[in-house]
Formats: C-alpha cells, sequence, structure tokens
C-alpha cells in the first residue's frame, strides 16, 4: 500500500523528521490562504497522485507569491498528471500540497528497505540526490553507501555517523543526521514499511537537514495493526478491479492483454500467464482465487475479469490439491451460468476426480472446453479467441 | 533415504484446534505421517480426533518425542509459534501461514540465529517424502515415491511439477515448499545443498519466480559444487515490473529479479531450463536418464 506526499510528511513529522511546513489543499482559494499562514514565500506547489516523476511532467512548481500560488493550484487541480510512471492515461490530480521552500545547498538520497538477501532492514544512501536512484547504482555503484540494521539493537549511532561521514558531512551536521537517520529507522520500524525513500534529503544554505520528498511503501500484511495508515488508502488512485479484487480476498493484478486467467495459486497463475504468450496469446489478468475455489469465489472473479471489457475468452487452470474436481466444477458452471458468460471459456481441471469434474463441465451444456494440460488449455484459448475475431 | 524427514519424523501440529489445523494433521495422518499430537495455548490436556493438545510446544515435545512441527497458526501469532517451537529445540519447522508481516519474520530470523532449527516457509505448501511423510497442504496422491528432488517457491507449480513426474513414471526422493514470502527460513540454495548430499536424490528440480536473487545464487552454487542434474523453470516471463503477483514475495523491484534475467543466469550455470510450465519434467530429462 502507498500514500500521498502530504500524508508521508505528516508520519515523518510526528518521529521527529525535519520536513518543510506545508499543507494539503482541494482548492485554489484555500491554497492561497495557506500560502499566507505558512509564511512569507516563496512556496512549493506539489500535485499529489501515487507516481514518481512529477516535476518533468509539471506537477511541481515554485510561486513566489500567494496569487501566484492560487494560479498554479487552479492549474494542477483537475489536471491529469503524465509521468514515466504513471503510463499514458495520466492521474487525476485532485489535491496539491502547498509548502514552503528552501535554500537547497546539496541533495542527498536516503532510503530504508527490507534486504531479501540478508534478511535484515538495509539503509541505503547516495551523495546523488534528486537522481534516479536506479540508474545511479547501475552506472556508478560507489556512489551508494549501505548499512544493513541488527533487528533486536536497532540502528545504532556509529552507522549513522558511518553513513554520515561517507555522504562527505562534517561538524555539527554529523549530529544532525544521526536524529534524522535514526528518526527514519523509527518510522519504519514503527509503521511496518516495507520501503521509506527520502529523494531529496537536503542540505540548507543555513546547514540543516530536511527531507524534501517522502515516499512510503508499507507491508500489507502488517496493515492489520496499523488502522490509521489503512485509513489513509486512497482507493482513487489504485485500479477499480484490483480494489474490487482486494475485497474479495482475490489477487488480481490487470494486464494489457485479451485472455482472462483465473487460477489456483499465486505461481502457477504466473505460470498460465507464461504459457498464454509462450502461444502467442496475451493474458489479461494475473488472478490467483486461492486454495479454495468455491462457487462465490469463482463468480466473483469471472465478474471481475469480465468487468474488463478487453478479455475475449477465459482460461481457467485449477490444480485441486486438497479440492476435489466435482467440487470444482461445479462452480465453475454455476459461476459461468451467473454472469452469463459469452466469451470463449476453457478449463482445465487436474487432481482429484477429475473425470467427474470433466463429465459436469461436459453436462452443463455451456460452451465451455476441456483441455488436458497446461499446454493445451493455452494452445486451445488462443486459437479461440483468435478464431472469435474471423 | 530422503531429506528433511523420513518414515520416523514425529511432527505435531501448532493451532491444532483451528478448522484449517486440523483438516491436515487428518489428512497426513492418514497418508502415514506419524501425527503426534498438536499445540493451542489453554486446550492442554484435551484431546482432539485422537491428537493429544499441548498448551506448549516444550510440554509437547517432552511428552510426544516430537522432532517436527506444523505451523497453521493465523498470521498475527505466527512468529511467535515459530520462535517457540525454535525454544524448544524443535528440529524442523514448516510453517504454513500466508500473511505473516515481514518485520515479524525479520526478527525471527535474527532469533534463530546459532540456534539448531531449521525454518521452512512462511507462505508454503510444507515438505514431503512421498510414501514416508507428510507434513503440509499439498495432495499426497500426486507424489510417488523415487529419486527425484523438488524445490520451490509455489505451492500449486510445485504440484504441476510432481504430477509432470509422476505421470512419466518419475518419483521423487523429498519435495520441498519454501515459500512465497521476501523473509524465509529456507532458501533455493540450502535445499540444494540437502539434495547434493542425499545419497537418494539423483536429480532435482528447482522453480524459482521473480523477486529476489535466490534463483540466481542457488544456480551459482550448481555451477560449482553440485554434481547432480538440475532442471528449472522461473514464473513470471510475463509479469509486470513493480506489481507483486500473489506472492509478497514475487515483485520486480528497482528494474531487479526478472524472470529474463534468472533464466539467463541459470542456462549460464548448467541448468536445464524449461520453456513453458508444461515441459518442467521434459527439461530434467534432457539432461537426466533415469
Amino acid at each position: 500500500m502507498n500514500i500521498h506526499e502530504y500524508q508521508a510528511k505528516a508520519i515523518l513529522r510526528k518521529f521527529g523528521v525535519p520536513v518543510p511546513d506545508g499543507h494539503v489543499c482541494y482548492n485554489s482559494a484555500g491554497a492561497r490562504e495557506w500560502a499566507k499562514r505558512l509564511g512569507e514565500g516563496p512556496w512549493v506547489v506539489k500535485a499529489q497522485i501515487h507516481a514518481g516523476g512529477r516535476g518533468k511532467g509539471g506537477g511541481v512548481k515554485l510561486a513566489r507569491t500567494a496569487d501566484e500560488v492560487r494560479t498554479i493550484a487552479r492549474e494542477m487541480l483537475g489536471m491529469t498528471l503524465r509521468t514515466h510512471q504513471t503510463g499514458a492515461e495520466g492521474k487525476l490530480v485532485t489535491r496539491v500540497l502547498v509548502e514552503n521552500g528552501c535554500n537547497i545547498a546539496n541533495e542527498l538520497y536516503v532510503s530504508l528497505l527490507v534486504d531479501r538477501a540478508t534478511s535484515k532492514v538495509t539503509v541505503m544512501a547516495s551523495t546523488e540526490g534528486g537522481m534516479d536512484i536506479e540508474e545511479v547504482a547501475a552506472k556508478t555503484p560507489e556512489k551508494i553507501f549501505t548499512e544493513a540494521v541488527d533487528p533486536l539493537v536497532g540502528l545504532t549511532a556509529f552507522q549513522c555517523r558511518k553513513i554520515a561521514f561517507s555522504l562527505g558531512m562534517s561538524g555539527k551536521l554529523v549530529g544532525k543526521a544521526v536524529s534524522v537517520l535514526q528518526g527514519l529507522y523509527e518510522t519504519f520500524i514503527a509503521c511496518d514499511c516495507s520501503m521509506l525513500e527520502i529523494n531529496p534529503l537536503v542540505i540548507t544554505a543555513e546547514n540543516n537537514l530536511i527531507a524534501l520528498d517522502a515516499k512510503f511503501g508499507f507491508d500489507d500484511n502488517a496493515i492489520f495493526r496499523h488502522h490509521k495508515i489503512g485509513d489513509m488508502r486512497d482507493y482513487d488512485e489504485e485500479d477499480p478491479n484490483e480494489v474490487e479484487a482486494s475485497q474479495h480476498d482475490l489477487s488480481y493484478v490487470s494486464l494489457s492483454g485479451n485472455i482472462g486467467c483465473l487460477v489456483n495459486g499465486a505461481g502457477l497463475a504466473m505460470a498460465t500467464m507464461d504459457i498464454i504468450k509462450h502461444y502467442s496469446g496475451d493474458p489479461a489478468n494475473f488472478l490467483d482465487v486461492g486454495g479454495g475455489a468455491t462457487i462465490e469465489r469463482v463468480t466473483e472473479a469471472f465478474k471481475i475479469i469480465l468487468s474488463d471489457s478487453k478479455v475475449e475468452g477465459i482460461l481457467v487452470n485449477i490444480f485441486g490439491g486438497i479440492m476435489k474436481c466435482d467440487i470444482i466444477a461445479t462452480g465453475v458452471v454455476e459461476a459461468a451460468k451467473q454472469v452469463s458468460l459469452n466469451v470463449p471459456l476453457v478449463v482445465r481441471l487436474e487432481g482429484t476426480n477429475v473425470a467427474r469434474g470433466k463429465e459436469i463441465l461436459a453436462e452443463s451444456g455451456l460452451n465451455i472446453v476441456s483441455a488436458d494440460g497446461m499446454a493445451d488449455a493455452a494452445q486451445k484459448i488462443v486459437q479461440a479467441v483468435k478464431g472469435a475475431k474471423q | 533415504m530422503s531429506i528433511l524427514i523420513n518414515k520416523n519424523t514425529k511432527v505435531i501440529t501448532q493451532g491444532i484446534t483451528g478448522a484449517t489445523g486440523l483438516f491436515h494433521a487428518q489428512g497426513a495422518r492418514e497418508y502415514g505421517t506419524q501425527m503426534v499430537g498438536g499445540v493451542t495455548p489453554g486446550k492442554g490436556g484435551s484431546v482432539i480426533d485422537g491428537f493429544p493438545v499441548f498448551d506448549t510446544v516444550i510440554d509437547a515435545v517432552n511428552q510426544t518425542g516430537a522432532t517436527a512441527s506444523v505451523i497453521y497458526v493465523p498470521p498475527p501469532f505466527a512468529a511467535d509459534s515459530i520462535m517457540e517451537a525454535v525454544d524448544a529445540g524443535i528440529e524442523l519447522v514448516c510453517c504454513i501461514t500466508e500473511g505473516i508481516p515481514v518485520l515479524d519474520m525479520v526478527k525471527v530470523k535474527q532469533y534463530m540465529k546459532g540456534k539448531r532449527t531449521r525454518l521452512i516457509g512462511p507462505n508454503c505448501p510444507g515438505v514431503i517424502t512421498p510414501g514416508e511423510c507428510k507434513i503440509g497442504i499439498m495432495p499426497g496422491y500426486i507424489h510417488k515415491p523415487g529419486r527425484v528432488g523438488v524445490v520451490s517457491r509455489s505451492g500449486t507449480l510445485t504440484y504441476e511439477a510432481v504430477w509432470q513426474l509422476t505421470c512419466l513414471g518419475l518419483g521423487q526422493s523429498t519435495c520441498v515448499g519454501i515459500g512465497g514470502d521476501p523473509v524465509n527460513g529456507t532458501n533455493h540454495l540450502d535445499v540444494l545443498r540437502l539434495f547434493e548430499a542425499d545419497p537418494d536424490t539423483d536429480a532435482v528440480i528447482m522453480i524459482g519466480e521473480i523477486g529476489g536473487s535466490s534463483e540466481e545464487e542457488a544456480a551459482y552454487f550448481v555451477k560449482q559444487h553440485m554434481t547432480k542434474p538440475v532442471a528449472a523453470y522461473i514464473a513470471g516471463i510475463t509479469a509486470p515490473p513493480g506489481k507483486r503477483m500473489g506472492h509478497a514475495g514475487a515483485i520486480i523491484s528497482g528494474g531487479k529479479g526478472t524472470a529474463a534475467e534468472k533464466v539467463s543466469i541459470l542456462q549460464e550455470c548448467g541448468i536445464s531450463v524449461a520453456v513453458s510450465p508444461a515441459e518442467m519434467a521434459q527439461a530434467l530429462l534432457k539432461i537426466y536418464k533415469p
């Protein structure tokens, strides 16, 4: 789960990490008012969407006067912002962050994440703030410094100093860096983050550190113990089908193709997409119905797949382990009837009572093509979708 | 022989009085596994469907002599259950639970340092030595005793591979589901080491997916140290970057962990990589003559 920048900064403020004073605004008059309350300017107006690269897309602008804040806010609110992360469709801007500007002397990069290789939270820092960090890592890996944190001790002061010195800091700034880094670590742990990125962390002309931007990723598995964070979820920023699916405990990711997939198990679901591609088809989605493919779950899954207008055929691939195939087949038939399915449907069943399962599909009177094995299933649905077009 | 578990392994179920725990404990018992009891705090002293229930893991170990445990405890409490099993000196813990917060697992991993316990999972189907011992949620009947080892991050995709092997008459020595989470107890490399050392495993199928670098590390081990043939399949060629594909660990982040990258490293290391998930067993037969 992700949140907006203004929400991220509010969290950081609570943990003592310095951020610019600012306020979120939903209309241009409010933006002007808040600018005046915040100080004397200049101010920065920032479009609030869940995507990076906003500056290049015109979503971050400097204002010298409060009237200018209003003008910029008016332009931004309601615009569709396109960045390299939003895709061509872009994101609608419904709120802006107005905040005080600062005198930037130097821009740094800091992030925290769970490193899979060491199974530890790791701090990454670089002198190349404001840049695309993946590019820095690829071209100049020597400019990135990392410290792995012992979870039973936490991020120690000496580790923070090591990072600060690596980044070229000296004097009083080192102590400030220790405070900022420990604040970030405390935030990361307290909020069950999966990722926390400050890019840039700015050294100001007054020799202070300030987090100019902030990006959080939260561990979806831990949201249950952070209700306040869960409430910050902005459903408008997410694919409506993915939101709908998550409400039914279905794991769904929408893709650009035309063959819908309904599979049990995440690995098999990915493999099903891959084998469709292998036979020159194009998967429309990833969908894992989980262990129990009941009538209700399969029906919901069908509804979600079919609400995607690109879908011209559906492949159901179920390896019935504990679940018996006759029960799954009944579920698929019932669900297909309920949603009055009108695109080709290929079903591959494997596992206990598979023969009875196939009989149920055949006896249903519905236009369901039964397949033997994954390769056969993929070839049949690719063929069916092509055939329907001709 | 086999790895991790065999017909002598005594197993307890943590969370045995829950519907899932009991269902799978019964299934494992039917398969022939020595399921010797279970743990549910507060229900010690009772008996459920013939399984004695204990309040703590240490009680269960002392009374039953169990050396393995399987966990079906809900996610908020599962990390604690793992540590309780570690503290009781259990040799093998299989955590089936899906959805444990990753920072809980970071703590568990640190807690386990220097302890004798091996953890499989979390978010995994478990471990099976066909014909001898089944710990977990996999359907027993698709397996067949034999000499091919299987290791995988995914449950149903493991069943797919096992079924392909069984249909070709190739049995399995042990099948290990290591789980789909970013922080887990045992990785591909650990299991390959065990298979390499096992005199009754002749060849291995390794199933991986996008995200992390567990498959790559395993591949370098294969190149340098493995004498047995290894075939592999990597799921997620079509997965878009930045999107979690069901498993918490299945995500391409920062351009790292793509399927294409993994496949090319595996091939460089002499592993026979299946081009489609329907050909995992055939990929093994290309380099292995049973």
